[in-house]
């Protein structure tokens, strides 16, 4: 009884990380400008990751395998952040400016100021 | 049970595909870096999800090298394409204030 419920446990945290997997690969895919990508990307990668090795951790038990996935979960729990804020910082750097409503008017096609990088398609 | 880790690891694939689909479509540099390591991230996962289906355990520490190199190789990249030198640094680099 009670492995039937660690296994039905783990099976719901393995597809609801496989699915926030793929929400956020389509939002990589499909948002407007670099920082609306790195969102995506970076929120459902800490999640995504957080969901499967649980779900994995909760099949394993107490094992040798458990302290070496929950080794990863740690290190991705520090380390996604900080590549995304490296990643955002080094895109503002680089003079790539975030797209808002100030620069996009309602019925116009978005307009480039001069000093702009071309726009993101 | 390895039916559900199957289904988990081909949804992962799929976010793979589409990740790669940015990273060869990306206008900047930086949307590939991004789609980079959002391939890397889930390669992570991928080996991980292979131990548990193959159930040979040694795989793990692979994953757990994985997830030590993407952070070092995504920052050492990104710090690359910024200062077009690994060993430059000043105005506008990434660690800059």
């Amino acid at each position: 009884m009670a492995e039937t419920m660690l296994a039905v446990v783990s099976g719901i945290f393995l597809l609801a990380g496989g699915v926030f997997g793929i929400l956020g690969g389509i939002g990589l895919l499909r948002f407007p400008d670099f920082y609306s990508r790195l969102h995506a990307a970076g929120i459902t990668d800490t999640l995504c990751a957080f969901l499967i090795i649980v779900g994995l951790v909760i099949q394993a038990g107490l094992a040798l395998v458990s302290i070496k996935l929950m080794l990863i979960l740690i290190f991705m729990v520090f380390t996604a952040p900080t590549a995304s804020h490296a990643l955002a910082r080094a895109g503002l750097a680089a003079g790539d400016d975030p797209k808002t409503v100030e620069s996009e008017p309602m019925g116009v096609a978005p307009l480039s100021s001069p000093g702009d990088p071309p726009s993101n398609s | 049970m390895t039916t559900v880790l199957v289904l988990t690891a081909l949804a992962i694939f799929v976010t793979m595909a589409l990740a790669l689909v940015r990273a060869l479509k990306g206008p900047s540099v930086y949307d590939r870096i991004v789609a980079v390591n959002v391939i890397g991230t889930k390669t992570v996962l991928i080996v991980a999800l292979i131990t548990a289906i193959s159930g040979n355990d040694d795989l793990i520490d692979i994953a757990l090298v994985y997830a030590l190199i993407n952070f070092i190789a995504i920052v050492a990249v990104l710090k690359l394409s910024r200062m077009r030198d690994l060993a430059a640094a000043g105005e506008g680099d990434i660690t800059d204030g």
